[in-house]
């Protein structure tokens, strides 16, 4: 049977749709930031930028761009009402301090027991980590947004991360563009795999073992 | 009387010495106190340690600074950007030195400099190489680094406004650094776009009492915001 891997987009608009009314959600930077997007109109959800913003609204036309009202990718964004300015380091006691209820963040590597590694690739490269090492120790749900898959087809969910680490054991959840997979502590549960992807198959794809979960739900 | 106004950027800057720690505001291009580092490459200092969440970008602010080879180290969390270039060639040539650190740990670092802590325990960066040869303890059952303070001997600022007691706020997100950097130096020079007279600061509303700052200069104003399209035309 064939199947289709979810686009960018389709995996931005899933994450969107499980965050719910009233969270605090960081978004980090990059692919994650697409899930913006895609929040449900109906629900107050507010977004926090790690330089100081909380309740960071989309992106201003470009007559309205104002330089001093930056994302952490560094592009312009704009405020929402009732969003509130603050400095670095209140705004990394509300990461470090639990005080953010999900941030989505990218990955080159997961393991099964939820450690995390998305700073650096090691070798030559410099290196820069950011705010990545703090959000994933401090948000209340760390979650993954990533393709399940290297270019070269090998499984990112690894038995035992070989980049440099972000944090040890912090991801609950990873949204891949083939499934969702919970980081419980009976292992990796596989849920709403795409369209047509048996679960023997998903197995096949992915370096570790899986569970299936009781209820596939549809995407 | 207080007045921490100085006349000129160049009097600002005037004692800043060779080797010293300069704590430099500004995320990105947020906040960048740019007339402060112009001045400062001016001034001639060397050998200097820049910390700032970044490493320069482009030919302006501290790429400018590293590539007059002023700066021997770089403290800072995200230096891999992509026109960070007279960073990065001076990295790979190994003429400039380079302290990663996580961006929180940053933060605090400089704030328990200028809270008069000791050191602080962190769980962030535990297990990982940025942590690596640093005493740990487990605390509440989590795993935590031990972290020292930064103290600046000089930090540069950026703010909207500023009074002569040195009392000062700040523009969006161009505050970012600005406050705790002001708190954790010997020196605290902030450029202000406005000088505006005692009082006229709602003291509920002031970010950084005056008391964390040395000195006070007005720069003219550079715009950050787009031209509104009717006004463009």
């Amino acid at each position: 049977m064939s199947y289709a891997k979810l686009t960018r987009e389709e995996i931005a608009e899933r994450i969107a749709r499980d965050i719910p009314e009233g969270a605090y959600v960081n978004l980090g930077i990059g692919m994650p930031t697409l899930v913006a997007n895609y929040l449900p109109k109906d629900r107050e959800i507010i977004l926090h930028s790690e330089n100081g913003i909380l309740g960071m609204g989309p992106a201003p036309l470009p007559d309205r761009i104002d330089m001093d009202l930056i994302n952490a990718g560094k592009e312009p964004v704009t405020l929402l009402t009732g969003g509130a300015y603050f400095h670095h380091t209140d705004s990394f006691a509300m990461m470090r301090g639990g005080h953010l209820d999900i941030c989505v963040l990218g990955a080159f590597q997961v393991s099964a027991t939820g450690d995390l590694a998305n700073w650096s690739t090691g070798g030559d490269a410099i290196p820069a980590v950011g705010g990545a090492m703090d959000l994933a120790v401090g948000a209340k749900n760390v979650w993954v947004m990533m393709e399940h898959l290297t270019k070269e087809g090998r499984s990112k969910i690894v038995s035992r991360c070989t980049y440099p680490l972000t944090g040890i054991g912090v991801v609950k959840r990873l949204y891949t563009d083939l499934a969702v997979i919970e980081v419980t502590p009976r292992g990796l549960v596989a849920s709403r795999l795409v369209p047509g992807l048996s679960f023997d198959e998903l197995q096949r794809l992915t370096g570790v073992p899986l569970l299936p979960s009781g209820a596939r739900a549809a995407a | 009387m207080i007045d921490k106004i100085v006349p000129s950027i160049e009097a600002a800057l005037a004692d800043v010495r060779d080797g010293s720690i300069v704590l430099v505001g500004g995320f990105g291009g947020a906040g960048v106190p740019e007339e402060l580092i112009d001045a400062l490459i001016a001034q001639g200092a060397r050998n200097l340690t820049i910390v700032n969440n970044n490493a320069g970008n482009g030919e302006l602010g501290i790429a400018a600074l590293l590539k007059a080879g002023r700066v021997r180290k770089i403290v800072c969390s995200y230096p891999r950007q992509a026109d960070s270039h007279h960073f990065q060639s001076l990295y790979r040539a190994g003429k400039v030195e380079l302290e990663l650190v996580p961006q929180g740990t940053l933060s605090e670092r400089m704030r328990a400099a200028g809270a008069g802590i000791g050191a602080f325990y962190t769980p962030t960066g535990y297990g990982t190489d940025l942590a690596k040869g640093k005493e740990t303890r487990v605390i509440d059952g989590k795993h935590c680094v031990l972290e020292h303070p930064i103290h600046g001997d000089v930090a540069l600022v950026k703010a909207e406004k500023g009074d002569r007691w040195g009392n000062l706020v700040y523009r969006k997100s161009a505050r970012n650094f600005g406050p705790t950097m002001a708190s954790a130096a010997k020196c605290t020079i902030a450029q202000v776009y406005e000088i505006v007279e005692l009082g006229a600061l709602d003291p509920e509303c002031i970010v950084t009492p005056g008391i964390f700052v040395t000195r006070v200069v007005k720069v003219p104003r550079r715009k950050t915001t787009a031209q509104p399209a009717e006004a463009a035309a």
